[in-house]
């Protein structure tokens, strides 16, 4: 039975976990602090080094926590509207749009913020694009959605590996850390903690009917879901939480994939508590993989990409094989 | 006389370039059970959806209780009237008691939680269709006629004053066909709703229904009170297969010949 207790004590929980990842983030690195600097350097204090807590790792560990949570969040959401358990952010090809746009302006020698500009342009590009396509008649299936999505998806892919190929060895490597996914170059979290709050706030109140919706379309309207403008609104949200997410930290994987999967097998399908339990999971789930990879073989680092991928094909592949048939 | 539940004015119901149904008058008052028959792909589950506003008309209205069904809002429509279909796959994971609880969706506010006594009510539908004690099955877990029981206590936690059931005997065995009619006779007897089915047995609809309407699938349809409508002339027609007809103590049963 559905239970709102329930709910807010594993959201506390998660709550704390997120608190405990943000902690580990800005105490490790090549200099360690301990809790007492860390809580200083927040409070205003200044303790020898709080630039580094303040002016390198509070930002980029907000950044990565937005990012996780936006790509856990967007993965819940594009499983409901595919009506797919194994959907994941990029399965409509936003990530392949915001790549291209990402590498042509890097092709181009671009500065960082042109970089983002050109990325997010190709990721709501490629937003429009499969929505166009995919509702022509104004049909609008499911199945018609993801074969275009994919479709799209593949070209992007193509361009992708285009702008590789024709690459200047020098703009080869952050090329592909783009790709892979990286936090290093993140130019400020605040845009993607914003869309994040804002896409948590926008779809909690439809939460009910992304449960009904889940179950089917017809039922979902029987039962008094408005179906065509929620699935609307819940691709609009999803993608651009997607485009925010890939714009700020490159084409992370898995995070979208395996969080909410996991989130749906721990604790139910009920989306009241899925949507915020995703976000403040995924975000916690890249926080901490971001840390590993600054410091596994500092002071080399390590695309945070790598580490979700590594962690998440093997979480993933176990959850599958003994998901009950 | 009062508004009736269900009306249609001047129906037009077309799929796929072909027209089901022309010119469909019908009136379904309070308390009335009507049963839809007809050949396969006559188009009895299309009226059906049509009937509840999950499809648009091609032409025509749909009344329910005198308000185009078409403008109102879904969750005041869903208030009014449940709808159940032809059993779906569920791609996501879910009990028992948690799926017979979305029945209850309309009745809840924006921010509300399923309360005691909705849970009450939905376990209290379990038990009307036999399924109490499997409240934390999984419904992946049940057999075909199981989760039909499941659909059936799911309208019925809906509680609307219409219901519009397609094929609601389908994977049932014999004594749960008639525990399930039975439900229903019930509600239209006990709380003044209507009830519109599917129906492939026509001694079923005989025997459970007060009028009955055929689909011949080119677009004609004739509807009436199931004595008249019911015999063994019309159905030979309905199904192109002939048909004798034997009338026993209120109960009236068709045999192939």
């Amino acid at each position: 039975m559905p239970n709102r207790r329930r709910a807010i004590l594993i959201l506390l929980l998660l709550v704390l976990l997120a608190l405990a990842s943000l902690w580990t983030a800005l105490a490790t690195g090549s200099i360690r602090f301990t809790a007492a600097e860390v809580l200083a350097a927040l409070s205003g204090n200044d303790p020898p080094g709080a630039d580094v807590i303040l002016q390198l790792r509070l930002p980029r560990a907000l950044a990565g926590f937005a990012c996780g949570g936006l790509l856990a969040l967007a993965g819940a959401l594009m499983q409901v509207l595919l009506r797919n358990p194994l959907a994941d952010p990029y399965i409509l090809g936003i990530s392949s749009g915001a790549g291209s746009g990402a590498l042509f302006a890097m092709l181009l020698g671009l500065p960082a913020l042109a970089i983002d500009g050109m990325a997010f342009a190709g990721a709501l590009g490629t937003m429009l694009l499969v929505f166009g396509l995919a509702h022509g008649d104004g049909s609008w299936t499911q199945t018609r959605l993801l074969l275009t999505g994919v479709i799209v998806a593949a070209g992007g892919g193509a361009l992708v590996t285009l702008m590789l190929a024709i690459a200047p060895e020098d703009r080869l490597r952050g090329m592909l850390f783009w790709l892979m996914g990286d936090l290093s170059q993140t130019v400020s979290p605040w845009p993607p903690l914003a869309i994040l709050a804002a896409t948590l706030i926008l779809t909690m109140p439809f939460a009910r009917q992304l449960n009904l919706l889940a179950r089917g379309l017809l039922q979902a309207q029987a039962l008094g879901v408005a179906v065509d403008r929620l699935r609307h609104a819940v691709y609009l949200l999803a993608a651009l939480a997607t485009a925010a997410a890939v714009t700020s930290a490159g084409a992370i994987g898995f995070v979208g994939l395996v969080v909410p999967h996991l989130l749906r097998l721990a604790s139910g399908n009920d989306h009241r508590l899925l949507l915020p339990a995703a976000a403040l999971a995924g975000g916690s789930l890249l926080l901490l993989a971001d840390t590993l990879a600054r410091t596994l073989i500092a002071p080399q680092q390590l695309p945070v990409g790598v580490l979700t991928a590594l962690i998440g094909v093997p979480v993933f592949l176990f959850l599958l094989s003994r998901q009950p048939k | 006389m009062s508004v009736p539940l269900l009306a249609t004015r001047k129906l037009l119901v077309e799929i796929g370039g072909t027209t089901l149904v022309r010119q469909l008058d019908l009136d379904l008052a309070a308390g009335e059970r009507l049963a839809i028959l007809g050949r396969n792909g006559s188009g009895k589950s299309t009226l059906l959806a049509t009937l509840a506003g999950l499809r648009r008309a091609s032409g025509g209205t749909v009344l329910l209780a005198g308000e185009d069904l078409a403008r109102m809002p879904p969750r005041r429509a869903a208030l009014q009237r449940a709808w159940l279909g032809q059993s779906q796959n569920d791609p996501f994971a879910s009990t028992v008691l948690e799926t017979v609880l979305t029945g209850r969706h309309p009745h809840l506010g924006r921010w509300d939680w399923e309360s005691r006594r909705d849970a009450e009510l939905a376990r209290s539908a379990l038990r009307a269709v036999g399924l109490s004690g499997l409240e934390r099955r999984q419904v992946g877990t049940l057999s075909g006629g199981e989760r039909q029981r499941l659909a059936i206590a799911t309208v019925l936690t809906q509680a609307p004053a219409l219901y519009l059931l397609d094929e609601p005997l389908s994977h049932l065995d014999l004594n749960h066909q008639f525990a399930v009619l039975e439900l229903f006779a019930g509600a239209t007897r006990d709380h003044a709703a209507g009830v519109v089915m599917v129906l492939h047995d026509p001694a079923l609809a005989y025997r459970y229904c007060d009028r009955a309407l055929l689909l011949f699938g080119d677009g004609r349809s004739e509807s009436g009170p199931v004595d008249d409508i019911l015999t063994a002339a019309t159905l030979s027609g309905l199904y192109g297969h002939p048909l004798r007809q034997f009338d026993d103590d209120g109960r009236r049963v068709f045999v192939p010949q």
